[in-house]
């Protein structure tokens, strides 16, 4: 019977990998972000987890922790209507030239 | 066998106050930018322009995970040696206790995992990453690694040996995977030759990894 | 949803073997396993409710169930006495009564 692939419990795997990491702000406001949209009722720890978990195994696997946050928040807030494709395309775009910008000066 | 690192009890450091106004980040100035860093900021800003939060919120949030750090979870395993009756409170309510001394636990359920001379616990979410974070602040990343989540229940003796920890076969190993509402932290005994240390040194050998079940205090 | 009446601490259970798709906090390594009841740990909603959106449903038990580690794995490499704990809801668990 299949098993579902974020469902990793007894499977055969190398030996822990013990490098600490040191939480990027980024990572850090992704997690605030979660945090408070999920105290404004907008989605349930559980709804975030099936958004994760939808993610697929593809992409679960090759995302990083917060990138599967982020794509799985992201995701949600879409379905449910508290942002648009069409303004989170053109704020990440913009985000994306200021970052370029500032880069190059 | 790999040797261990630090576990250091130690916090992460400052929050980094994350400005609304879209600056560039400078810890990742001089690398490239990911796709999901440029959707994590959009995101936010979105957010904020929506009144869903503000900045300050924002920046407040940030700020209240980082005074999370494993150092709480200590203070609690040292009160706990040296006062019953806190023990016992602690083993009724973490989160009553963790209050009663000035702590925040926050409101999900904590559960403490007291080992004795013929138990260890140790902790796991194999399913994602659940993990008393509102207590101790955030997970190592291994915790959430599938390697950890895999082998933890299936291995959980190979597992502790990678991190230095072995334990005789007449201790049950007691692996507890966090499937559900709960949030569980460990609290080792207290080792031999402390008698004479007050609570403040107690604490500092309570590591994150030693409130997580992977290693034991060390004198 | 079939539910059962409250499981006593000591009380033999079997994780059902059912695997369902979509969202679920039954590990798929306990399906079809059966264990103790070592305690509760309260009253929540389902998870499997509240993942697609349905915020009201009724409360379920979530027992504490102790499974021996050499009755989940073949081969088992640990200690005799050694345990798992996982936290179960109660609509996958079902009560097993042992044969003599």
């Amino acid at each position: 019977m299949d098993r579902r692939f974020h469902d990793f419990g007894g499977q055969d795997a190398g030996p822990v990998p013990c490098a600490e990491h040191v939480y990027e702000p980024w990572e850090k406001r992704m997690d605030a972000i979660r945090g408070l949209c999920a105290q404004r009722g907008l989605f349930t720890t559980d709804e975030l987890r099936r958004s994760i978990e939808d993610l697929g195994p593809g992409v679960y696997d090759k995302l990083g922790y917060y990138e599967r946050w982020c794509a799985a928040v992201t995701n949600l807030l879409l379905q449910k209507r508290v942002i648009t494709v069409d303004e989170l395309g053109r704020r990440m775009a913009k985000v994306e030239e200021e970052w370029t910008g500032a880069r190059c000066r | 066998m790999s040797t261990r690192h630090d576990d250091t009890h130690a916090g992460h450091g400052h929050a980094h106050a994350d400005d609304h106004a879209r600056t560039f980040q400078p810890d990742i100035e001089d690398a490239p930018f990911t796709h999901y860093q440029v959707m994590a900021q959009a995101l936010g800003d979105l957010l904020i322009e929506k009144n869903v939060f503000s900045a300050d919120e924002l920046r407040r949030q940030i700020e209240i995970q980082d005074t999370r750090t494993p150092a709480e979870g200590a203070k609690l395993v040292a009160r706990a040696w040296v006062d019953a009756g806190f023990a016992a409170l602690l083993a009724r309510d973490v989160n009553a206790a963790a209050e009663s001394i000035g702590i925040p636990a926050g409101d999900i359920p904590i559960r403490a995992l007291f080992d004795a001379p013929a138990l260890h616990n140790v902790i796991v979410c194999t399913l994602c990453s659940c993990y008393p974070r509102q207590l101790i602040g955030l997970p190592p990343a291994w915790y959430k690694s599938r390697e950890y989540r895999s082998r933890m229940v299936r291995e959980p003796r190979a597992v502790l040996a990678e991190f230095g920890t072995m334990l005789p076969d007449d201790v049950e190993l007691r692996v507890h995977d966090s499937t559900a509402d709960q949030r569980y932290m460990v609290v080792p005994m207290r080792p031999a030759g402390t008698d004479a240390w007050d609570e403040a040194r107690l604490a500092e050998i309570v590591t994150r990894d030693c409130l997580i079940g992977v290693t034991l205090p060390r004198v | 949803m079939q539910v059962n009446p409250p499981h006593a601490p000591g009380a033999r259970v079997r994780v059902r073997r059912a695997y369902p798709p979509g969202h679920t906090r039954a590990p798929y390594f306990i399906r079809g396993k059966a264990g103790v009841v070592a305690d509760t740990a309260g009253a929540y909603r389902n998870p499997e409710e509240l993942a697609y959106g349905v915020y009201d449903g009724a409360p379920l038990r979530v027992y504490r169930v102790c499974f021996r580690q050499t009755d989940l794995w073949p081969g088992y490499g640990g200690a005799p006495c050694d345990t798992l704990y996982v936290d179960i809801y109660e609509n996958w668990l079902e009560s097993e009564t042992e044969v003599a």
